[in-house]
């Protein structure tokens, strides 16, 4: 397959950045999207030119490393996957194929496709976890029954794994989807009702200060999200805000 | 307080209470035109009743004006930050892809149907604020069916009210039922309200649409 690429290139976080075209003759249809970017930049490095920089660590759709905006759409075109799991079968000969940084004001661009998400970092830390006691007599998790719905539903918002793809596909590039799961995942449980009132209003005012935008609803973070996470975890986060704001 | 003030999830809860309290509205007057339609005596009642009870001129009709003032001016706010948040634009986006164009583009419906506004508080409200306290009219309770056929005569006027319609069934087939989930509600009765919206989306700017169309169509002939 012959592919071209409009890839943008930034030299560091203060520069701007610009797309640059490239042509690859020989991409193979059963190549993952990363392994065409790999083959593209050993181009480059024979030519003694600076590879194309892109976020990638395990490749197998689980870490929420990779994070790229191909085509308009982060992750690619295909539903429910990482760009690691997105294969060049997607494309046809002769496409020309976009790739950007996931765009939100709150992760800037440190180099070409690479984006400082340390902003979901600092949401987890305002409140993203519980307090247990490691005294060395903890009480086992499964000692307390919990409705199997309920723990479905605590696993699913769990599995988002903070790749930034809701924020990168938003309109707003709002933070409310990883939010509201991060919220959800200790929210369904009785061991994260302790600290529930204080997680959503820590979480959700950090959201606001790392400068995400506001939710319109559209649900373009449901449909891009490689894990699935829904929007009920969305509405879940507003109720237990508004609870949290009526408690005072 | 002021943190609830400036959190985004509060901005959205102002922004659905105060859209469902204007579909509250558009049902009561999409029903009292449809009286214009249907029995004029009972219309020249019902606008005279809402032209002259203290309680609707003057509890009523400054919250209807707040409502609206605060819907925009929050949608305006909204959308200044949601733009900022962006920072740099892509280059190419798909947002066709995963989301519907009226949900992407409630800024924008918003905005004819604030335009339209203009218009319609020129056409009414402003005329009937100057009959009743500038010029000092007598009451007259049946003044207003006459008054009402006679506004949409012309063709210009009658068209720009059903493109306006049409916009505005753009912008509650989106915001009426995203109202909810904003104030924390998504559960097994989200689709039949969704189906509801929808419902309602149509039928109501439909009805509005009918009416002009229908009084224009039908001058009164002196």
């Amino acid at each position: 397959m012959k592919i071209y690429l409009k890839i943008w290139r930034q030299k560091d976080v203060d520069s701007k950045g610009k797309i640059v075209d490239y042509t690859l003759n020989n991409v193979e249809s059963d190549m993952s999207f990363l392994e065409m970017l790999d083959v593209l930049n050993e181009d480059l490095v024979a030519k003694g030119e600076e590879p194309v920089e892109f976020d990638h660590d395990c490749r197998e759709g689980i870490c929420g490393t990779c994070s790229l905006m191909i085509n308009g759409q982060p992750h690619g075109p295909d539903r429910l996957i990482t760009v690691c799991q997105l294969h060049m079968r997607s494309f046809n000969d002769g496409d020309t194929i976009v790739i950007e940084p996931f765009r939100a004001k709150a992760f800037p661009v440190i180099k070409d496709l690479i984006v400082d998400r340390t902003a979901f970092d600092r949401i987890q830390q305002a409140g993203g976890y519980i307090s247990v006691n490691t005294s060395g007599n903890p009480v086992d998790a499964n000692a307390i029954p919990i409705k199997k719905h309920v723990a479905d539903k605590a696993m699913d918002a769990a599995t988002c794994i903070g790749c930034g793809a809701c924020v990168a596909a938003c309109k707003n590039a709002s933070a409310m989807l990883f939010t509201s799961a991060k919220v959800s995942q200790f929210a369904l449980l009785p061991q994260g009702r302790v600290e529930a009132t204080e997680r959503v209003q820590n979480m959700v005012r950090q959201m606001d200060l790392e400068g995400f935008g506001n939710c319109t609803n559209t649900g373009a973070c449901e449909v891009e999200c490689p894990k699935g996470i829904s929007l009920e975890n969305i509405a879940r986060m507003n109720r237990e805000y508004l609870s949290a704001a009526v408690e005072g | 307080m002021s943190g609830l003030i400036k959190s985004s999830i509060a901005r959205k809860v102002v922004m659905a209470l105060s859209g469902l309290f204007l579909v509250i509205f558009l049902v009561l007057h999409v029903t009292i035109n449809l009286a214009s339609v249907i029995s004029p005596e009972f219309f020249n009642e019902a606008s005279h009743f809402m032209g002259y009870n203290p309680l609707v001129q003057f509890i009523m009709q400054p919250i209807l004006i707040a409502g609206v003032i605060v819907h925009f001016v929050m949608g305006f706010v909204l959308e200044l930050q949601n733009k900022a948040a962006r920072g740099i634009g892509y280059v190419k986006y798909k947002g066709s892809a995963n989301a519907p164009w009226v949900s992407r583009n409630m800024i924008y419906s918003g905005l004819v149907i604030l335009a339209f506004l203009g218009l319609h508080f020129y056409d009414f409200w402003i005329h009937e604020m100057a009959y009743k306290y500038v010029e000092a009219n007598p009451e007259d309770p049946t003044r207003y069916y006459a008054e009402t056929v006679e506004k949409f005569a012309p063709f210009w006027r009658t068209i720009l009210y059903v493109v306006s319609f049409v916009l505005l069934s753009l912008h509650l087939w989106h915001g009426f039922a995203s109202s909810f989930q904003s104030m924390g509600v998504n559960n097994k009765y989200t689709p039949g309200m969704k189906s509801f919206t929808k419902l309602f989306a149509v039928i109501v700017p439909l009805a509005f649409a009918f009416i002009a169309i229908y009084h224009h169509l039908n001058p009164i002939t002196h």
